[in-house]
């Protein structure tokens, strides 16, 4: 007798789990305003990421096309794998003086890991991370990216 | 097929299987060769190395600051846990104190992420189970705590965070506000993984008594976290061996003795729960103070071997650091938790089915990269 | 015979086509292009049933799961499936070098062909029945039980250790669940004095026969839903497949349209089996009449069968999907626990119970 009774308790305990299981789903599926998914192309325009969010290194310009990017390479020196290589020519000043530029800021997306060591280790702070996050490209090269503008210079620094 | 093969085959009335490196429910590219005998596994063999990176080498070229981004992609889904056991050898080297406000924050995106990791994994342990379902639902949430992370860290899953010394950045101003919404979002669809999984009878048959796993064995095996809980082995780092802030908060260890692939899957289910019990006991009370200690830019530990470990979300990770007093480490070596865990899948599944081999791996809870390095 | 046309009834008008064709043509011819009539019909109604379920599970699983599903071939996806189908017409067609060729190809088409004979014995409204078969039941779940076949050939011929294991799962599993799948439907032929499909549609005129037979037929409906959800291979029970275990169990070697025939199989047997449970359970096409409430009934009826039946249907297939997407796989030795230990027997006493009921006459009649 007890046999039979655990039996059919078997039974209705599991079509009562099975029920528990198919009430949470069919309450989703009657909620459609619950969908979480985004529709990403169509929602581009309003498409709003994190202010921190790292999506790739940039040199931010102003509008003088000036920027604060001294070529001291301690970025590069800081980067775990070789994404960023600074490239400096030595500027004669009318007075005389030597000194270094930024020449080309040469930074290889496909590298990059996004530790932030750059970001964080530049003592200007020339480099920040932008949030653009839509990177693909057709062709590998043109990953490496040149960061300062065509003819930029180095800002002045506030007398 | 050769014709040797089949032959012997044959003759010993088994078959064997190649199980992965392409297979849906490896969580990633580990190759399993079965042995069968109809369904029944008679042996495991797991193949690792096929997304072996050589990180320990990698490292011995690398300042302590840039090693820490290759910690990230061991256990991409306890990426700040794996980080702070590289800060703390570090910091630990170096004989520094970093501020209450470090090890608080430290503490929750711990917790956080363990929640993550856990939340992930009950995902692909439904889906592995065959409950497709699951795995949405335990995604939809994970990419809350996605989204702090990323306004606080800046990215997603490999977050670099922390650094020797303290944090990479302040934590967001909207952090607490939104850990708290998630705390409470959480605890309420907690309730809902039960009904849907834990509580189901198809499960509970599936997973009950299936990988039976006995505290000596655990041990001797080397399986930590709650996996190793499950079979009652009390390997809590956090609570053994407190770092951050966990000697400051008052948790439990879960513990199950029952051994099995239901008691694991349940340690989980309740270390969420306990996370969420340690994230709200600090989440108010950060301390004020700096975020970051003030380091020297080239970091030289003196000479010496040092060792931190920490709770991983999948069990104790450990770093063994040999210093000869330059700013790289001489050598450099990662225990992960997944590679230990591993060993014991053939223990577990020997004399179960093959259906039964995808639960156990499903509570075993392995990811890949940790396993290779 | 004159034209007549109505859209409750079918009669009249199947009658006139086969009263013009016989006037035109001597009655083999007839009986000929009535069979290639129908045969048209049928494939044309097959692949778009079988198109839409897809698209229809996909969109049920993917508001289940919180998504949108399937959104950018025409409005709401509507032709998404469609631009699959294409996609699965132009790939390559792999031959396995290991193969038994000749079972191999043959093995798609046994279980095509299955599950498009066992539709020619639904009646989808009054009038537009293929075949009333006098043994309609009994002719469905024949055939249905057919498809195994093509099952195992497909695992056996593949040459693969995944598909020949996943060929071994369906057979255990289809031929065991088959003995629920007819116990269920005997309770309800016992309640119907008969095995005609026309016949027991017409006997639930009054009352559907789940609520006739009240308890019985209730436990009836409830063993045929696991059951026959079993024997299409789907929902909790897609051991054949079981995606996480057998990568894709007894098709994993099949590409292109060779794996499309089986995906439509898939949908088409659930297809036939809900319509089955709505004909036999649910009134087929017959309105929802309650005795006693005429005006009620009368708009009942302004409705028309075909959307009954489909409206039925639509209504067990969504109960299907809704298990597929809820509960885990059962394991292999489980899923036979639960036929023979549980299914089985419970349908045995339920029929004992059932032929009890009718020879005391304890249903709910008028």
């Amino acid at each position: 007798m007890r046999e039979i009774y655990n039996y059919f308790k078997t039974i209705f305990f599991a079509l009562k789990s099975l029920w528990t299981g198919m009430k949470v789903t069919g309450a989703y599926f009657f909620k459609p305003w619950k969908i979480v998914t985004q529709q990403y192309p169509e929602n581009r325009e309003k498409l709003q990421m994190f202010e921190r969010t790292k999506g790739e290194l940039v040199m931010p310009h102003n509008e003088k096309n000036e920027h604060q990017c001294t070529g001291c390479g301690i970025c590069e020196m800081n980067c775990p794998n070789g994404t960023i290589i600074v490239k400096t020519v030595i500027n004669e000043t009318p007075d005389g003086k030597k000194k270094k530029a930024l020449d080309k800021y040469i930074y290889n997306l496909g590298m990059c890991t996004f530790c932030g060591l750059c970001v964080k280790t530049c003592p200007s702070d020339a480099i920040v991370f932008s949030n653009k996050f839509e990177h693909a490209v057709f062709n590998k090269n043109k990953l490496v990216k040149t960061l300062n503008k065509e003819g930029s210079t180095l800002k002045k620094r506030a007398e | 097929m050769n014709e040797e093969i089949i032959l012997k085959e044959a003759d010993e009335q088994e078959i064997s299987i190649n199980m992965g490196p392409q297979h849906p429910s490896t969580h990633g590219v580990l190759r399993l060769v079965l042995s069968l005998k109809g369904e029944m596994v008679q042996k495991v063999e797991p193949h690792c190395g096929y997304i072996h990176r050589g990180m320990e080498k990698m490292t011995e070229s690398m300042t302590y600051q840039q090693i820490i981004h290759l910690t990230d992609r061991l256990d991409y889904l306890s990426a700040h846990m794996n980080n702070a056991a590289v800060c703390l050898a570090v910091e630990k080297a170096l004989d520094i104190e970093v501020p209450e406000r470090v090890k608080v924050i430290r503490t929750i995106m711990d917790e956080l992420a363990r929640i993550a990791s856990h939340q992930l994994w009950w995902c692909s342990f439904g889906m592995d189970l065959g409950g497709l379902t699951c795995f949405f639902y335990g995604l939809r949430d994970r990419e809350k705590i996605l989204d702090i992370f990323e306004e606080t860290t800046g990215s997603r899953l490999i977050q670099s965070y922390y650094c020797p010394g303290g944090l990479m950045a302040d934590i967001h101003p909207n952090f607490q506000q939104k850990v708290k919404e998630f705390i409470k979002y959480f605890r309420k669809i907690l309730p809902e993984y039960d009904e849907l999984l834990s509580g189901n009878i198809i499960m509970m048959e599936r997973a009950k008594g299936i990988g039976k796993m006995s505290k000596e064995e655990a041990i001797s095996f080397g399986m930590t976290g709650p996996s190793g809980r499950g079979s009652g082995f009390s390997c809590d780092v956090r609570k053994h061996h407190p770092y951050h802030a966990y000697d400051k908060v008052k948790f439990n260890e879960v513990l199950r003795t029952e051994g099995d692939t239901y008691a694991r899957y349940m340690v989980r289910m309740d270390e969420m729960r306990e996370s969420m019990n340690i994230i709200e006991q600090l989440i108010d009370n950060i301390p004020d103070g700096d975020f970051a200690v003030k380091m020297k830019p080239i970091i030289k530990l003196p000479e010496g071997e040092y060792y931190q470990r920490v709770e991983a979300a999948r069990g104790e990770f450990g770093v063994y650091i040999i210093s000869k007093g330059e700013k790289n480490p001489y050598r450099m070596k990662f225990r992960s938790p997944n590679f230990s865990n591993l060993s014991a899948l053939d223990a577990l599944t020997r004399g179960h089915k093959i259906a039964d081999l995808i639960a156990i791996g499903g509570s075993l809870d392995y990811v890949i990269p940790d396993i290779d390095r | 015979m004159p034209f007549t046309f109505s859209i409750y009834d079918f009669t009249g008008f199947t009658q006139w086509v086969d009263a013009t064709l016989r006037g035109a043509c001597s009655p083999f011819w007839a009986t000929l292009w009535e069979m290639v009539i129908v045969g048209v019909l049928f494939l044309a109604f097959y692949a778009v049933v079988g198109l839409y379920l897809v698209y229809a599970e996909r969109k049920v699983c993917a508001f289940i799961q919180n998504r949108v599903g399937p959104n950018r071939v025409g409005p709401y996806g509507f032709f998404q499936t469609i631009a699959d189908l294409i996609k699965l017409l132009m790939k390559e067609i792999i031959s396995i070098k290991q193969a038994d060729k000749l079972l191999f190809n043959l093995a798609p088409f046994i279980v095509i062909v299955t599950s498009f004979l066992a539709l020619a014995a639904i009646p989808f409204a009054k009038g537009l029945h293929p075949i009333d078969l006098n043994i309609g039941v009994f002719y469905v779940m024949a055939i249905s039980s057919m498809g195994v076949v093509g099952i195992l050939l497909a695992g056996w011929s593949s040459n693969s250790k995944y598909s020949l294991l996943g060929a071994m799962r369906s057979g255990a599993q289809i031929i065991s669940y088959e003995l629920s799948v007819g116990m269920s439907l005997i309770a309800i032929c016992v309640l119907a004095g008969s095995m005609q499909l026309s016949v027991i549609v017409e006997q639930q005129r009054d009352l559907w026969f789940i609520f006739k037979g009240h308890f019985p037929a209730i436990t009836a409906f409830i063993i045929y839903m696991i059951a026959a959800t079993a024997e299409t291979n789907r929902g909790p029970f897609d051991l054949a497949e079981a995606e996480s275990e057998l990568a894709a169990g007894f098709h994993t070697e099949y590409s292109g349209i060779k794996f499309a025939f089986f995906f439509l199989a898939e949908y088409m047997n659930m297809f036939i089996v809900a319509s089955l449970a709505a004909t036999i359970f649910w009134g087929g096409w017959m309105p929802l009449h309650i005795p006693g409430l005429e005006s009620f009934n009368h708009v009942m009826d302004f409705i028309p069968p075909v959307l009954w039946y489909i409206g039925k249907t639509a209504v067990i297939i969504l109960i299907m999907m809704w298990f597929k997407w809820t509960f885990p796989r059962l394991r292999i030795d489980q899923l036979l626990n639960l036929e023979w230990k549980f299914l089985l027997p419970i349908s045995l006493v339920n029929i004992l119970i059932m032929a009890f009921i009718v020879l005391m006459g304890w249903y709910i009649g008028l």
